[in-house]
C-alpha cells in the first residue's frame, strides 16, 4: 500500500484495512453477527503474509478482551471487533480495560440485544457501556469508520484509555461505498508505533492490578476523568491532522445546516445520513431545520454542544436504543448537558429506529413538524 | 541432584501477606526460585493475589498481571502473544491460579488456551476450595469435605482436572506437592523447558480451609499422596503416564484424621472414601502400563 487508493468497500472491510493500516501487534477476535466480515478479512490479510500481527481465536468475547489487556500493558498496539452480545460477554472486561489504562481500540457493529433475538441495527448495547471509560466514536460511513479507527488508535494512545468505534449493523456495516484508503505511508506518519514507558516487562518489574486502598482507587479515578477531558482535545487534534493529511474532517461534532435554524436534530451514526436529506427537505418547504451530528459520545463534547444548542427553540433527540424505564439514552445525555443553560432549547425525546425500525426521511420530517407545534414531553415518546 | 533450596535472593520475598503455616506460600516460593527473573506472573482474584501484596508493594519479584476471576489463561495468552510480537519469546508466562479460578469460572478458557496449545505455563494452586473467601466449596473439593457452603460435606467427588487436561493432548500436564519437593523441583525444571501449553496441579493444604495444625501443612501434604488421593503423575502429550510415587502404605483414613474439615465421618463414609480412592488408583495404574496410555482419538 505505497499510494492511497479508492476501493469499493462496506463499513466493515473498510474497519479491516483500517486495521491493517494501525499495524497492530495483536489482534484477538472472536466471531459474530454483523461483525465477522472484520474478523475474516484481517485474518485473510494475515495469511496473505499483508498484517504482521499476532491473531488470537479464544472461545468467546470475553476471552478476546482478557487477551487484550495484558497485551496492551506488554506494550503491544491491539485491536479487536465485537458487536451486541459480545460486547455485553465484555462488559466486565471493558472496565478492567479502561482501569488499566490499555490503548486497546475495537470496533463494535450496533445491534440489537437479546432477548428476543435479532440481528437489526440499535445501539442499546454500546451506549449500555458507557461508563465503562472507553472512548465511543460513532460512525455514519464506511469511510468515517476507516478514518475513525485511525483516529482513536491515536487518540487513544495519546490519553490512555480504550477506545470503541461504533457503526451501524447493515446499514454501515454491509453497505458498499467507495472508500479512500490512505497510503500505508501516511499512517505510519499519523499513527507513530506505540512504546509506552511504564508496561509489564521483566526488565521493569512494575505490576498491574494488585489491590488498592480506598484514596489510590479515588484517585485512579480522578486520573482517568482527566484522560478523558484531554481526549477531547486530542480528538480534535487527530481530526485537524488527518485533515490535513487526507482532505477528510469529520469533527467531534458535525453541524449540518444548523444556521438560524429553529429546530436542531441530534443523532449518532447512520441516522444522520437519514437526517440530512429530511433537513433538506424541511428545508425546502420553509421550515429553519438543522442536524447535530455527534460524533464522539464518551468523552461527551459538552461546552461544543451547549454552544451549538444554545438558543435554538426545539431540539428533537432520535434514539435508536432503549432504556426500559428510561427511554432513549441519548435523550438523557442531550438534556443533561443542556441543564442550567441561559435560553436552553425544549428537548424532545424520539425512540426513533428502536430495533432497527426503518426511519425514512419522511418520518424525520412528521416528527419534526408534530414536534414544533407542541411542548416537548418529559419522557421520550416512541417515535 | 537438584538443590532443594530455593535461590539465596528469593523471588517471593519474606513480608508478603500469607497466613502462617501457608502451604501456598512455600509452594510458589520453589517455583518462582526455578523459573527465574524472566518472567511475567498472571494471578487471577486467589489466595495468591493478596499474597503477592497490595499495590504500591509487591512479594514477587516479577511483575504481575491481575485478570478476571476467569480469565487468567486468556489473559496469559495475550500477554503470551504480546511478547512474542516483541521478540521476548525467552520471557516466561506463568499463571498462578486457585482451583476455584481454574476448575470451575476459568475452565472455559483455560481448556480454550489448551486446546490452541498457547506456550505459557499454568499452575494450578489447588488447596480444594476458594479459600480466600472463607473456604467455601469448589469442584475441587473431594467427597465429603466440610466446608463454608457445604456445611455437611460435599456430596460429589473430586473432579479430575489433570485427566481433563491432558485430554487436551497438551505437550504436559503433571500434579505435584511441596510434601515431595524433588519431584515439584524436577517438573518445575520439566514444563520450564518444554515449549507449548504446559499445566502444573500443586495439592496445596490449607491451614485455615482444612482445619490444620499450623505446623500440619507439609504433614497433610504427605499423607495425601502416601495414601493416593492425590497422586503424583504426569502426563506427556495427553497419552503417556508416569506414576511417580507408587508407595501406597498409608490409608485414607490417616489423611483425613489431620484435618477437621473431615470431622464426625462415619465408618461407612470412610470406607466408600477408601473405595473411591482405591478405584482412582487403579485407573492411573491402568493409564500407566507402557501400552495402555489414555490415547485419545
Amino acid at each position: 500500500m505505497n499510494q492511497s487508493q479508492t476501493l469499493l468497500l462496506d463499513g466493515n472491510h473498510a474497519v479491516s484495512w483500517a486495521a491493517r493500516l494501525a499495524r497492530p501487534q495483536v489482534v484477538p477476535v472472536y466471531p459474530i453477527t454483523p461483525q465477522t466480515p472484520i474478523l475474516e478479512l484481517i485474518t485473510e490479510f494475515h495469511a496473505n503474509g499483508e498484517m504482521d500481527a499476532e491473531i488470537l481465536t479464544p472461545e468467546s468475547e470475553h476471552s478476546v478482551l482478557a487477551a487484550c489487556v495484558p497485551a496492551s500493558l506488554a506494550g503491544a498496539r491491539v485491536f479487536t471487533a465485537t458487536a451486541s452480545q459480545g460486547l455485553l460477554l465484555m462488559h466486565e472486561v471493558l472496565h478492567y480495560a479502561a482501569g488499566a489504562r490499555a490503548p486497546i481500540v475495537m470496533a463494535n457493529v450496533n445491534r440489537t440485544v437479546a432477548s428476543p433475538w435479532a440481528f437489526w441495527p440499535d445501539q442499546t448495547d454500546s451506549l449500555a457501556q458507557r461508563d465503562t471509560g472507553w472512548l465511543q466514536y460513532y460512525s455514519e460511513s464506511p469511510q468515517e469508520s476507516l478514518d475513525s479507527v485511525l483516529q482513536a488508535f491515536r487518540v487513544a494512545e495519546q490519553v490512555g484509555l480504550p477506545a470503541m468505534v461504533n457503526h451501524d449493523a447493515f446499514y454501515v456495516s454491509h453497505s458498499l461505498e467507495p472508500v479512500q484508503v490512505p497510503a500505508q505511508a501516511t499512517v505510519d506518519g499519523f499513527l507513530p508505533p506505540y512504546a509506552p514507558a511504564q508496561r509489564l516487562s521483566p526488565e521493569l518489574g512494575s505490576s498491574w492490578g494488585n489491590v488498592v486502598s480506598q484514596d489510590m482507587y479515588y484517585r485512579h479515578r480522578q486520573a482517568m476523568d482527566e484522560a478523558m477531558a484531554r481526549a477531547l482535545a486530542a480528538a480534535q487534534e487527530a481530526d485537524l491532522e488527518w485533515a490535513r493529511l487526507t482532505g477528510r474532517a469529520w469533527g467531534i461534532l458535525e453541524r449540518y445546516r444548523c444556521e438560524g435554524a429553529r429546530v436542531v436534530l441530534v443523532a449518532l451514526g447512520s441516522l444522520c445520513g437519514t437526517t440530512r436529506e429530511a433537513i433538506d427537505a424541511l428545508r425546502a418547504e420553509g421550515i429553519a431545520a438543522g442536524l447535530l451530528k455527534l460524533r464522539l459520545l464518551r468523552p461527551l463534547p459538552q461546552a461544543a454542544l451547549r454552544a451549538a444548542l444554545a438558543g435554538v427553540p426545539d431540539v428533537l433527540v432520535l434514539d435508536r436504543d432503549h432504556s426500559p424505564g428510561l427511554g432513549g439514552i441519548l435523550h438523557q445525555e442531550i438534556r443533561g448537558a443542556l441543564y442550567g443553560l441561559e435560553r436552553a432549547p425544549r428537548v424532545h425525546g424520539l425512540l426513533a429506529g428502536v430495533g432497527g425500525v426503518n426511519v425514512p426521511p419522511q418520518r424525520i420530517c412528521e416528527l419534526v413538524r408534530a414536534a414544533i407545534g407542541r411542548a416537548p414531553a418529559f419522557e421520550s415518546t416512541w417515535g | 541432584m537438584h538443590a532443594l533450596a530455593p535461590a539465596a535472593d528469593p523471588m517471593l520475598c519474606s513480608g508478603h501477606a500469607a497466613c502462617p503455616g501457608c502451604m501456598d506460600a512455600l509452594s510458589v516460593r520453589h517455583v518462582l526460585a526455578r523459573i527465574g527473573t524472566n518472567a511475567v506472573a498472571v494471578i487471577p482474584p486467589s489466595c495468591m493475589a493478596i499474597i503477592a501484596g497490595p499495590q504500591p508493594y509487591s512479594s514477587l519479584k516479577i511483575p504481575v498481571y491481575q485478570p478476571t476471576l476467569e480469565a487468567s489463561a486468556a489473559a496469559a495468552s495475550g500477554l503470551r502473544r504480546a511478547l512474542d510480537a516483541q521478540g521476548k519469546h525467552d520471557t516466561h508466562v506463568l499463571v498462578l491460579a486457585g482451583d476455584g479460578g481454574t476448575y470451575d469460572i476459568g475452565l472455559q478458557c483455560l481448556s480454550s488456551a489448551a486446546e490452541r496449545n498457547e506456550n505459557i505455563l499454568y499452575v494450578c494452586l489447588d488447596n480444594e476450595g476458594y479459600m480466600n473467601t472463607g473456604a467455601q466449596k469448589s469442584s475441587s473439593t473431594p467427597r465429603y469435605a466440610r466446608t463454608s457452603s457445604t456445611p455437611v460435606g460435599k456430596p460429589t467427588r473430586k473432579k479430575n482436572l489433570t485427566a481433563i487436561m491432558a485430554a487436551h493432548g497438551v505437550p504436559y500436564a503433571a500434579t505435584a506437592s511441596i510434601g515431595f519437593l524433588p519431584d515439584l523441583l524436577r517438573k518445575v525444571d520439566k514444563a520450564k523447558a518444554i515449549r507449548g501449553f504446559r499445566i502444573l496441579t500443586l495439592l496445596v493444604p490449607c491451614v485455615d480451609g482444612w482445619g490444620l495444625d499450623d505446623d500440619a501443612g507439609l504433614r497433610a501434604a504427605r499423607h495425601a499422596v502416601e495414601c493416593g488421593a492425590f497422586p503424583l503423575y504426569e502426563v506427556e502429550d495427553g497419552h503417556r503416564y508416569t506414576l511417580n510415587h507408587t508407595a501406597r502404605n498409608r490409608p485414607v483414613a490417616d489423611y483425613l484424621a489431620v484435618q477437621k474439615r473431615y470431622r464426625g465421618m462415619s465408618q461407612a463414609d470412610i470406607d466408600a472414601l477408601q473405595a473411591e480412592v482405591d478405584e482412582g488408583w487403579r485407573w492411573l495404574l491402568r493409564l500407566a502400563q507402557p501400552d495402555e496410555g489414555q490415547v485419545a482419538p
